[in-house]
């Protein structure tokens, strides 16, 4: 078995609003194993920002509360750390890309600036010997004229140069672990790409293991080595990208793959939407969250949500009644549409 | 991951299907409350506010009550009851004029509460058409009109004000009202314009075109709510600086004439023997500065509930 | 950033002769005749209308005195005999410069102090605590607050003079009551502010590198939150100006403001109209510092030469 350098176990996250308590993460586990990517997939609303929020202690703290769970990340508890000791990791030992690199860059402040700071805090070092350190990974990452866009303000970048900056400051210290919240999601279609294999090339170049977080099938299924699928705070599938890409059983993960359009594939299968809308979490369905929307939904699923149960590979396992060994005695292996064994 | 090995009993019809989904049954969408209602629950919430809101109202029947609820008038001098502390018959006492304060202070406060309400009303409309003006129609008008807007702008509108007041005459509530007024339009007809530009982009277009109604109609239609929605705070805001604006002028002996009262003129008439009959002093400073923080909170807590950001 | 400016210099420029020439004109509009209150005879009036050039058709008097504005020339007082406006002027600024000056560097930054802490600890006591200080600064205008202190510092207590000017101890209780306001204006701007700035992405940005609270405050927070501040320092400026009227004529200062009181009670036109011209000018200036200063606070001005901001 690979290195476990994160390890989350059965999470649990609500937020108190004015409407009621809203069930964010509902008994979540994952884990990243050293250099590896991992994949967590769902749709907006679904938990996945705030499961690794959660992890870095960025709630706020006022409304956001763990309720329960561990998450074990270099041998330690980072949920039972005070804030001193959080507060010496984030940056530094996990480090994290957001969505929008406009919103999440300071606009007052000069990017070079911004990305020296987070060296600075973490190493005892000269302001001179940071720039040094963030000139060299600028070069890493290909910034073109890093010594003259380091004194530019954000506003000044193009879309594409920002997410290079959020990616910089995130990777200055060499963290254990870089989470990317969409970092693809607010660039254009050509910065995407050119974003995605900046990342798989980091993959080579850095020891570091990225959790990769997203709404989009088509980003992850260039980057990942593993895949969880969350829906209304829960994780429906978990498993290695291969068995997630062509052996998926979760029908929720079918109508995630379907939504991704394929150039590829020349069938001329229509770009299916999963109809209606994910449950409100102040109140979440009994049985399983995705029942009202699935087409497989059975009497069961209402009732009652199983507990992720384990496939034929390796640490593929989905939370669904299709893949209980009882179903599966009296009617058989139920496999994607039109999607035959795979492909 | 274990539980699943359990053993689990299923009932016979465990794996029937479920009808497929339609799309009514699936969007359980979170209840929807409209964003009036929605702002008047997070403003009542805000207890300060609420409470504000409340000595608002009682101000307001104070003042058009109060100088009916015993025998006096505000402007008739009896010497046989000159400073005299509040009693049984003059209830906040007397002046160095032996006219009842407690007459004086609501008759007061109706003249500053009028000059404060139509200080505040009347430069907003006349904003209002402004910028309304100024955005419809576009081009070299919009922009004279703008440029002037900026250079008034920069002239403090204290002196300017000083000044009007100087040109008509001091004394008289409309002076006031008019020399605020024409110092005061400028931020609404700013707001307005802007306004108007946003509506001429997105509806003026389809709905006029599509429906046949005049444009400036649905400007018009359109525009009332959404004014009054964005400009409720600054409404609020600042009818107590023209409170204040109006205990200013009478101080420097540019409010409304004597005898009529105001509560800057009462304040002023009794600062000079504040050390002799704090009273006479402090009941009209008490007045205005309730009024100031009453309408202050109740502004603040319009605009946390207008403010989705801000609320927690 | 030079367009930027230049446009707003000659924004002020055109304010100020809008200014100048709105206040020659309202003044000529103004009822009565300053010299008909003299107890002097009909002749003698006539002289000094002559004198004053009052007699001239109003377009010969208001090119004279612009062209005199432009030397710097605002004529010379009515009331107070054989004193020039510039004289006077040069005599009280200073007065209410370093009056106003301090009251506005103490209260701005307490102003900002305070709204700093009501946002750290929003909704807790010391939130409560200074925004009740606040509140009483709105409560509380000068001419309450004055009378107020006067009568429980000077007269009661007896640690500060009731009035005068000259010493640091008459200073105290004049640069209190004239920068509360601004105390409680900053520190409930600062607060909005600052609780915007707090909910922003890039503060989250900030706590993810693992930069400690005060880091996250002082680099990324206060800078921001400073940029909508910076604008209402103008109305502030103007703010402690309008509260020199009262609080110079309560404590008996010899500064502007008393002065300009003063021309008012006693019709004393030229000089109104010069210290008129004076304040409008002055709060011109300080509106364009103002304004360089914000685009030097927030890059992105800087280069549209709009308050984009916000």
């Amino acid at each position: 078995m690979a290195e476990k350098i994160l390890d989350v176990k059965n999470l649990v996250v609500t937020f108190d609003t004015y409407q009621g308590s809203v069930q964010a993460v509902r008994d979540v586990s994952f884990h990243v194993n050293k250099r590896e990517t991992v994949g967590i997939v769902g749709e907006s609303g679904c938990g996945k920002s705030v499961t690794i929020r959660t992890v870095m202690g960025l709630n706020p703290k006022s409304n956001g509360s763990v309720k329960g769970g561990q998450a074990f990340f270099e041998g330690r508890d980072v949920l039972r750390l005070s804030e001193k000791e959080i507060r010496d990791i984030l940056g530094n030992r996990m480090s994290m890309i957001f969505q929008d690199p406009f919103t999440f860059l300071n606009p007052t402040m000069q990017v070079g600036k911004q990305i020296t700071e987070v060296y600075l805090r973490h190493h005892k070092v000269s302001r001179k010997e940071a720039e040094e350190k963030a000139l060299s990974i600028l070069r890493l990452i290909s910034l073109p004229n890093p010594e003259q866009n380091m004194k530019r303000y954000p506003h000044q970048l193009s879309g594409g140069m920002r997410q290079r900056v959020m990616i910089a400051m995130a990777l200055i210290c060499e963290p254990a672990v870089l989470f990317a919240d969409e970092p693809t999601t607010a660039l254009d279609v050509t910065i995407q790409a050119q974003i995605i294999d900046l990342m798989n090339s980091l993959k080579e170049k850095t020891d570091t293991s990225i959790v990769l977080i997203t709404h989009d099938m088509g980003v992850v299924a260039k980057m990942v080595d593993r895949l969880y699928v969350m829906y209304a705070g829960k994780i429906v599938e978990q498993g290695d990208a291969d068995a997630m890409f062509h052996r998926p059983r979760h029908p929720y993960t079918w109508g995630l793959l379907d939504s991704v359009p394929r150039l590829d594939e020349r069938t001329k299968e229509e770009l299916h939407s999963i109809p209606g809308m994910p449950p409100d979490l102040i109140a979440p369905p009994e049985g399983c969250p995705f029942a009202a929307r699935c087409r497989y939904a059975m009497k069961i699923c209402q009732r009652q949500m199983p507990d992720a149960i384990p496939l034929e590979e390796e640490g593929h396992a989905a939370a669904c009644w299709l893949c209980h060994p009882e179903y599966v005695k009296q009617y058989g292996v139920t496999r994607r549409e039109g999607k035959e064994n795979g492909q | 991951m274990e539980n699943a090995k359990e053993k689990m009993i299923f009932q016979a019809d465990d794996f029937d299907r479920l009808p497929p989904p339609s799309q009514t049954d699936a969007a359980i969408a979170r209840k929807q409350t409209t964003y009036w209602k929605d702002v008047w629950r997070t403003f009542k919430k805000n207890r300060t506010a609420a409470v504000s809101l409340a000595v608002i109202f009682l101000l307001i029947l104070l003042v058009v009550f109060g100088p009916m609820m015993n025998e006096f008038d505000y402007r008739t001098n009896d010497y046989s009851a000159l400073n005299q502390s509040p009693n049984a018959v003059h209830w906040f006492g007397t002046d160095n004029m032996g006219r009842d304060i407690w007459t004086r202070i609501w008759e007061g406060g109706r003249i500053s509460l009028l000059i404060a309400v139509l200080a505040t009303l009347i430069p907003e409309v006349i904003g209002m058409i402004i910028g309304g003006v100024s955005g419809y129609f576009g081009g070299w008008l919009d922009t004279l009109i703008m440029r002037f807007i900026d250079v008034l702008m920069g002239i403090p509108s204290l002196i300017y004000m000083i000044l009007l007041m100087l040109v008509f005459g001091s004394g008289s509530i409309m002076t006031l009202i008019v020399a605020m007024s024409l110092t005061g339009w400028m931020g609404s007809a700013r707001a307005t314009r802007g306004l108007v530009l946003q509506i001429k982009a997105r509806d003026f277009v389809t709905a006029s075109e599509t429906l046949g109604a005049s444009p400036w109609w649905i400007i018009v239609k359109r525009l009332i709510p959404n004014t009054l929605g964005i400009r409720v705070v600054g409404i609020t805001m600042s009818i107590p600086s023209v409170i204040f604006y109006e205990a200013f002028l009478s101080y420097i002996g540019l409010g409304v004439t004597p005898p009529t009262p105001s509560w800057g003129q009462l304040i002023k008439a009794a600062g000079e023997n504040f050390r002799y009959y704090p009273y006479q002093f402090i009941i009209p400073c008490v007045m205005v500065g309730i009024t100031m923080l009453c309408f202050n909170l109740v502004g603040d807590g319009l605009r946390d509930a207008l403010d989705p950001k801000l609320r927690g | 950033m030079g367009k930027y400016v230049l446009n707003k210099v000659l924004i002020a420029i055109a304010t100020i002769f809008v200014l100048a020439t709105a206040t020659f004109f309202l003044m000529k509009l103004i009822p009565g005749d300053p010299f008909a209150s003299l107890k002097t005879k009909a002749a003698v009036q006539e002289k000094q209308r002559e004198y004053y050039g009052l007699d001239q058709p109003v377009t010969v008097q208001y090119f004279r005195y612009m062209g005199n504005l432009l030397r710097g020339d605002l004529g010379w007082s009515l009331k107070k005999a054989g004193r020039s406006v510039v004289d006077i002027i040069r005599e009280a600024f200073p007065v209410s410069a370093v009056l106003g000056l301090t009251s506005l560097f103490f209260s701005v930054l307490i102003g900002l102090l305070f709204g700093i802490l009501c946002a750290q600890f929003r909704n807790r006591w010391p939130d409560y605590l200074l925004m009740l200080v606040a509140v009483l600064g709105i409560a509380l205008p000068s001419m309450v607050l004055g009378p107020l202190m006067r009568y429980f510092f000077g007269v009661q207590l007896k640690w500060l003079p009731v009035v005068g000017w000259g010493t640091v101890d008459k200073m105290i209780m004049p640069a209190i009551v004239l920068g509360l306001g601004t105390v409680a204006g900053e520190t409930r701007a600062m607060r909005a502010s600052m609780l915007g700035v707090m909910t922003q992405d890039y503060i989250t940005t900030a706590r993810a590198k693992g930069l400690n609270s005060a880091q996250v405050i002082l680099r990324h927070e206060v800078k921001n939150s400073l940029v909508p501040i910076v604008t209402g320092l103008g109305p502030g400026i103007a703010g402690i100006m309008m509260g020199s009227f009262v609080v110079e004529s309560m404590f008996l200062i010899p500064g502007l403001g008393r002065y300009f009181v003063d021309s008012i009670t006693n019709l004393d036109y030229p000089l109104i109209m010069g210290l008129t011209i004076f304040y409008g000018a002055f709060l011109v200036t300080m509106n364009l510092l103002v304004d360089v200063v914000y685009g030097l606070l927030d890059p992105r001005i800087r280069e549209s030469g709009k308050k984009g901001g916000k």
